[in-house]
């Protein structure tokens, strides 16, 4: 069965969509919300939420699916369940339109999501083609073995028998080019008897899209041990990347042996007028449709209990990372051992001491469901945030690169311009939106510590808008898009995207105090706020979604906001609910390190743009 | 939400826990249904496979991969011993003979023609499950392994290192808020579970270690102290794997923290009793927390297990507080209030109040208390 084959009858529903059910099935929770059509338009009107039920002593993911969706019948008045099943179509044509969803659609990253293994010949070519293949199927990557990853065989092996993926991806070899290493990969995997994660019965599935000659080889070695799939050549040519065949693959397989493994995923493939999508396979579906229907270039951070995903599309190409140890709860003790207390430190605008500290973040990780009480509690917690979101986007441009290894044409105008190949994707100045997303950016209590969050963490240059989701429904967005994209448009734009505002922020440094640049911002009502925006100051200007205002500025000649150092800039902004941003702390960003300096202006920052309620 | 409630740690005087002792890979089982089990007892056997070693021969011998099969002493699922000469080529002059030998001894796995690399593959390693518990066989999985089932006393951490171990339950401090410092430890504690109360500082650890003390229960350490002990910063609390010489539990979490009451009291009331203890945790889905079993003793027979389902957090329960700025006190729900309340960091919540044992309430956020199971 193929994910096109799945649900034939649904997946194309004769009857109007007016109603609609989805859900997301999390590792702990499980989210559905309700779409309705009101006029012309959809929107969403109500959620509800329980605890997702893959594990022991339920193991079958669609009583909280059930659970979840009762919760919005309780709130919403409609009857959508008849016992275990769910009401399609709805009644309206018969007269009771409270009765039934016209289709229900579903995500799942639950029992850890789709776990791969990726090998590859070179490390930095094939393997991170094969790698970024997979990550944008939705995957968290394990591991990515490659001859040349310096390993010795033995050790290949046992790492590819130990760490028991849901799928291995290979990769390797242009074709027509030597089979000899992506045929010795394959000896490797074969000797390792690679088990699945889920099921003793049966086969592990693997994806081949390497070196196509070598494919008789490949079959010969694998085929009776493993499930194994052939897809194009992801890098059919050294200088070319073809991904889309191996994640069309990944996903067909994922359906059909993965989810086929996983507690009550039977049912809830039954169940669905879709195909289930890996949440965040989902969620890129939704960033790239933003980017294309808007022609921008845009960033999405999706921050998780216990991975951080990252998405970006720039110049139409869409990336995917996962931090699969970056997180707010069960990882966060990771976010300390990986960012370091000095650099969580800086963030926070009290003293406290390193034990404290340390303790209070591993409780936190041992009891990853609390919530942050005290006002210097969710403090703590918004200075891991911002290391964990900046690591997760260091991760993200080291794989978000252009092709490795491909020779470039030099003209006597690069020679003093050293470029290599596989330079990072990700230009800050020419990021337009930052979309944000997880529960510590949803939820902040107030929407301008989710914008200054993601402004610190990312330190964007120039002119940025910035926005959060709302309720963190894009992954059901993302999975309704493919069975109606008006649908998902509509309740994106009205229901989902909370615009928070617009971030300016110069390029240079200098001392605290000294001029940055002058600014000039005309407001809607015609009132014109003049000033000078000086290194170390933060300004923040009242203006809402539907106003735009018209911000000049005249750097120092330390600044430049793009159109070179001191050059003036003029540009037309729309705000957000937390409004205009004049960042004129410097790029990049740089913290006193002396204690109390450092206290003192982080104080004076939050101050500022009412970041904490006053009197803290 | 229904259940905004954080599911607690058990901690109960009698009831039955069932263990699964699953073999990594098919292979056979031992005892039957029914029979009594001790926890060292072999419950069931596999045979991991050997290690792997490849070695590519075209290399070694200077020849192209599709011919070295003309080259081979020992073909494909041949046993080998070390030094046995794999393949060697037939040259002219004696003394230009390579001999390529075989580095381990086992069996010959595969041979390719495409890449001119030999597989040698190592004996099987046999694998002993133990039974982990004393108790009595309640089901077995054909070729798999089997479930025990203990009639017991039980109490949760909420973390700990280091895999299974059994070890007579002894007491080292007096009362659940003492630390357990090394001068409270002795050489006649060898082999032991020793149960602290409110702290162990890294020099008791060191000292545990040097006596060979199997297991350590108290209610709280420093995290530089697990960094120091672990040689890394744990980032992700999946444990059960680390050697470090001694089991280590935490029952109430990170900092000093007496021992709850009810914990100390029945850990107490069992010294000198045998403990299977476990530090294995693993705080993602499919919640994994380490534990202390004391079987009762008497006849190990199976019997079906009832498992009450709660229905929420109930007035009177007692709880826990589990987050700063009250983090380990022990109250009881005195107020379940069913609108959401905004706390200090203007999040609105559900809440709950308890009564603390001097007669103080306060409000806690509904995430932030712990039930204490088992009552």
């Amino acid at each position: 069965m193929t994910a096109a084959q799945q649900s034939p009858a649904t997946s194309n529903p004769t009857h109007p969509l007016n109603v609609i059910v989805a859900t997301d099935c999390g590792s702990t929770t499980t989210k559905a919300i309700l779409i309705e059509k009101v006029g012309n338009e959809y929107r969403q009107t109500y959620r509800g939420e329980a605890p997702t039920t893959v594990e022991a002593p339920f193991e079958d993911v669609t009583r909280g699916v059930l659970n979840a969706i009762a919760e919005i019948e309780e709130l919403s008045g409609r009857t959508i369940l008849d016992g275990d099943r769910i009401i399609t179509p709805n009644q309206a044509a018969q007269g009771d339109p409270k009765r039934g969803v016209d289709i229900y659609v579903s995500t799942s990253s639950a029992g850890g999501g789709l776990q791969m293994m990726v090998t590859g010949v070179v490390q930095n070519m094939t393997g991170e083609s094969a790698q970024r293949a997979a990550l944008g199927a939705g995957a968290i990557v394990i591991d990515v073995l490659a001859s040349n990853d310096g390993r010795l065989p033995y050790e290949k092996i046992e790492r590819i028998r130990t760490m028991r993926p849901d799928m291995i991806l290979m990769s390797g070899g242009t074709d027509g080019g030597a089979v000899t290493h992506v045929v010795e990969m394959a000896e490797y995997i074969a000797a390792a008897e690679p088990r699945p994660r889920f099921g003793s019965t049966y086969r592990l599935p693997l994806v081949y899209a390497g070196n196509k000659d070598a494919q008789p080889q490949v079959n010969k070695i694998l085929g009776e041990k493993t499930a194994l799939e052939f897809a194009d050549n992801i890098r059919p040519v050294l200088e070319r990347e073809n991904l889309a065949p191996a994640r069309n693959k990944i996903h067909d397989l994922f359906l059909e042996h993965v989810m086929q493994q996983a507690p009550g995923y039977k049912k809830l493939i039954e169940m669905a007028g879709a195909p289930i999508m890996p949440t965040p396979a989902a969620v890129g579906v939704i960033m790239e449709t933003i980017a294309k229907r808007e022609g921008i270039n845009l960033i999405g951070v999706d921050i998780g209990g216990a991975t951080t995903d990252v998405f970006s599309v720039f110049g139409g190409l869409f990336n995917r990372t996962v931090s699969a140890n970056l997180g707010m709860s069960y990882s966060i003790s990771n976010v300390l051992a990986e960012a370091g207390l000095e650099n969580i430190m800086r963030w926070v605008p009290f003293t406290i001491d390193e034990q404290t500290l340390r303790n209070r973040i591993k409780n936190k990780m041992v009891r990853p469901t609390t919530i942050p009480q005290s006002l210097d509690e969710l403090q703590i917690e918004h200075a891991i945030a911002r290391e964990a979101l900046r690591l997760a986007l260091i991760h993200h441009k080291s794989l978000a690169t252009g092709l490795k290894g491909v020779q470039q044409e030099r003209t006597i105008s690069d020679v003093f311009e050293q470029r290599t190949s596989g330079k990072t994707l990700i230009d800050l100045l020419k990021l337009d939106l930052i979309v944000g997303s997880g529960g510590i950016l949803s939820h902040a209590p107030r929407r301008i510590q989710s914008m200054l969050m993601m402004v610190d963490a990312y330190e964007p240059l120039g002119v940025t808008t910035l926005s959060v989701d709302s309720i963190f429904m894009m992954p059901h967005l993302g999975v309704l898009s493919t069975v109606n994209e008006q649908a998902a448009t509509d309740v994106f734009v009205r229901d989902c995207m909370v615009y928070l505002g617009t971030c300016i922020a110069p390029i240079g440094q200098g001392k605290d105090g000294e001029r940055c640049a002058d600014y000039e911002v005309a407001l809607p009502d015609g009132r014109i706020e003049k000033g000078t925006l000086a290194f170390g100051d933060l300004k923040l200007f009242s203006l809402t979604r539907d106003q735009q205002a018209t911000v000049t500025l005249q750097p120092s000649k330390q600044a430049d906001l793009g159109e070179g150092p001191g050059q003036s800039f003029t540009r037309t902004v729309k705000g957000g609910v937390v409004g205009l941003m004049l960042d004129g702390r410097g790029r990049p960003l740089q913290l006193p390190t002396e204690q109390a300096a450092r206290v003192a202006m982080l104080t004076k920052w939050y101050q500022a743009v009412g970041l904490y309620p006053k009197g803290n | 939400m229904a259940h905004s409630y954080t599911p607690g740690l058990t901690v109960t005087e009698r009831t039955t826990v069932r263990r699964r002792r699953i073999l990594p890979l098919p292979g056979s089982v031992l005892v039957q249904v029914g029979d009594s089990v001790r926890a060292d007892t072999a419950v069931a056997r596999a045979e991991l496979p050997g290690k792997v070693v490849p070695l590519n021969l075209a290399n070694q011998l200077g020849i192209a991969p599709d011919e070295i099969n003309d080259y081979l002493v020992k073909k494909e699922q041949d046993s080998v011993q070390k030094d046995d000469v794999l393949a060697e080529n037939k040259p002219f002059i004696k003394w230009l003979k390579t001999e390529i030998r075989s580095p381990i001894t086992g069996k010959v796995e595969s041979v390719s023609t495409i890449t001119g690399q030999i597989l040698l593959r190592e004996p099987p390693r046999v694998l002993e499950l133990r039974g982990y518990i004393d108790g009595a066989v309640a089901e077995v999985h054909p070729d798999q392994g089997v479930t025990v089932e203990s009639t017991c006393s039980l109490v949760q951490g909420i973390f700990g290192i280091g895999g299974e171990t059994s070890g007579e339950l002894v007491m080292g401090v007096k009362a659940p808020d003492q630390p357990l410092l090394p001068e409270q430890l002795n050489p006649s504690m060898k082999g032991k579970v020793v149960v602290g109360g409110a702290f162990l500082p890294a020099a008791t650890m060191a000292r545990a270690k040097e006596l060979g003390i199997v297991g350590l229960v108290v209610g709280g350490i420093h995290d530089k102290d697990l960094r120091a002990l672990l040689g890394y910063d744990l980032g992700v609390a999946i444990t059960g794997t680390e050697q470090v010489g001694f089991t280590l539990i935490l029952t109430e979490g990170f900092g000093t923290i007496p021992m709850a009451p009810k914990t100390f009291a029945l850990l107490s009331a069992h010294a000198g009793q045998k403990a299977s203890i476990s530090g294995a945790t693993q705080i993602r889905a499919g919640v994994i927390r380490p534990e202390i079993i004391i079987p009762h003793s008497g006849p190990a027979a199976v019997t079906k297990v009832a498992q009450a389902e709660r229905e929420g957090i109930q007035l009177g329960d007692p709880v826990r507080v589990i987050r700063d700025p009250l983090f380990g006190k022990i109250g009881a729900v005195s107020g379940l209030p069913s609108e959401l309340r905004a706390i200090p960091t203007e999040s609105e919540v559900r809440v709950l109040e308890v009564r603390f044992p001097d007669g103080t309430t306060t409000v806690v956020p509904r995430a932030n208390i712990e039930v204490i199971e088992g009552a």
